[in-house]
């Protein structure tokens, strides 16, 4: 074992000999080396964010013709750093009818709330903070804690439109968490495990998305839902509640959040990844050679999981800079109409083919084929539905435009 | 097993802490000069009216209902979920019964009007 193949388990043998040597007991070597560990892991998580603020910047003024960022430092990468000088720098007003103790704990919480993922993130096959065997169900529980903090924020700012955003974020969440949870369930049927590093290492051969492509969708519009982002971002539309349940924020406190959702946002793109695009593997198998071993390194894997979690946070910042916001009820009925009775039809479907075709060399096509037909079929039900929507909405307009004729 | 959770609490502990020190340095280095109007509600410059922390539209309260009975259900299903390869095709098709009544029931909500935004 050396630094190169096993950078975290190197240094942590390494520190817990140092320790040992101190004459410290094995219980508290353990802790501190985990705490060193764990600050590094978050600290890691908070650069990425700094660099998100750019990345999100200058991604949004292309979308939008224009240059972004470009004065402070080569293509304005020391941006981020001046912004986060001026919101430390800034006065921080609580408004007088506030709950002060809440108020101060939501943006916290919803910072904390992003971070605590981290802890699962599997960043290569020996770079991660902790494979527990109920990941999938942890991102969940977690994820429910940055919501949490919407509700704690609305509520303590005593401010309507603040109540009216986490209101509405409290009806995005309990709805769009079911296709949620029914997108997590199928990685965990098609891998049998619900460890994150046991659903990487099921894709080895072929990544979900081929098994399940319907399953990636669910997970991604039940994830940008979850994140409160364009076409769901109800709970801060600037346009009729100006900033939602952050209206009352400013300087830092703001500054948490902004950071949170940005994280969180990047986040759910390296669970995209993790679920459905293979995580840290990715070369199905090429690092068995003998020329091109070096690729089973961890080094290398960190590399391809931060590209791939880019590759998703730039797939949901493109949806969320061309998709107009849709209306509260379009938005309810959008999930339970529609996501719902889909995500349920889609597991059932899953569990069955993969219990029956698992032995036979049918698997991965006959899989993808059911995806398809389901996709088909649904396709179908909704234009005959429009369609019959439209034909009604147009038939009453017949006998008026006769009566004028008369 | 006991160490992958004592890392999660220690994880938690050093999660909430560090969002906690750029907080610090703020309330260090952030100019403070309070006054009443900067410290009123912001509503869109118009001076505030009524109270804000009242009771709320039913609405809400009845998707909470069904989201409920759904979000518990759901839960049963991971470990049906992971066992799925070990299982008889029995045992397979009673989870896809369960999830059928479940579906039943969304659909019996849906006759009633229930998912309308009223």
């Amino acid at each position: 074992m050396t630094f190169w193949n096993d950078p975290i388990n190197f240094i942590a043998n390494w520190l817990g000999g140092v320790f040992a040597g101190w004459g410290m007991a094995s219980g508290l070597v353990y802790v501190i080396t985990a705490l060193i560990g764990i600050v590094v892991i978050i600290l890691f998580a908070m650069a990425i964010a700094i660099f998100l603020v750019w990345v999100e910047r200058k991604v949004v003024a292309r979308f939008q013709d224009r240059l972004g960022p470009n004065r402070i430092g080569p293509f304005g990468l020391i941006q981020p750093f001046a912004d986060i000088i001026k919101l430390i720098i800034k006065e921080d007003i609580t408004p007088d009818g506030a709950d002060k103790l809440i108020f101060n704990i939501a943006p916290v919480m919803s910072l904390a709330s992003v971070i605590l993922i981290w802890a699962i993130v599997p960043l290569a096959s020996n770079i991660y903070g902790v494979d527990i065997n109920v990941a999938v169900l942890y991102l969940v529980a977690v994820g429910s804690f940055g919501t949490l903090s919407v509700i704690m924020a609305g509520w303590a700012s005593n401010n309507k439109y603040a109540l009216i955003g986490a209101f509405r974020m409290v009806a995005t969440m309990i709805s769009y968490e079911i296709p949620m949870v029914v997108a997590l369930l199928i990685p965990t049927i098609l891998s049998g495990t619900m460890s994150v590093k046991g659903i990487t290492e099921a894709q080895t051969n072929l990544w979900f998305v081929f098994l399940s492509p319907l399953g990636l969708l669910l997970f991604l519009i039940s994830a940008i839902a979850e994140l409160g982002r364009s076409p769901f971002d109800l709970n801060e539309a600037e346009s009729e509640i100006v900033a939602g349940f952050h209206i009352e924020y400013t300087g830092m406190k703001f500054g948490l959040f902004y950071a949170g959702e940005l994280l969180h946002a990047f986040t759910f793109g390296g669970f995209m990844a993790v679920l459905f695009f293979g995580g840290y593997g990715g070369f199905f198998g090429l690092e068995k050679m003998t020329a091109f071993g070096w690729l089973a390194n961890p080094f290398v894997e960190l590399v391809i999981f931060l590209l791939k979690a880019l590759i998703g946070y730039w797939v949901i910042m493109w949806i969320k800079y061309s998709m107009p916001r849709i209306r509260i009820d379009f938005m309810l009925a959008f999930n339970w109409k529609f996501l719902t009775p889909l995500a349920f039809v889609l597991l059932m479907i899953t569990a069955l083919m993969d219990k029956l075709l698992a032995p036979t060399q049918f698997y991965a096509s006959g899989m993808f084929l059911s995806n398809v037909l389901l996709a088909w079929i649904v396709i179908e039900l909704l234009r005959s539905f429009s369609k019959r929507e439209r034909l009604a909405k147009e038939k009453p307009a017949e006998p008026v435009i006769q009566a004028a004729q008369h | 097993m006991q160490n992958e959770w004592l890392y999660i609490g220690l994880f938690l502990a050093i999660g909430v802490i560090v969002p906690i020190v750029p907080l610090i340095a703020s309330r260090l280095l952030a100019p403070r000069k309070p006054n009443p109007i900067k410290q009123s509600t912001y509503e869109c410059g118009i001076e505030t009216v009524g109270e804000s922390w009242v009771q709320f539209k039913a609405q809400y309260y009845i998707y909470a209902l069904v989201f409920l009975v759904f979000d518990v259900e759901t839960v049963f299903l991971f470990p049906w979920a992971i066992a799925i390869g070990k299982l008889p095709l029995f045992a397979v098709l009673e989870g896809i019964i369960f999830i059928l009544i479940l579906i039943a029931g969304l659909t019996f909500a849906w006759r009633k009007g229930l998912l309308e935004w009223a």
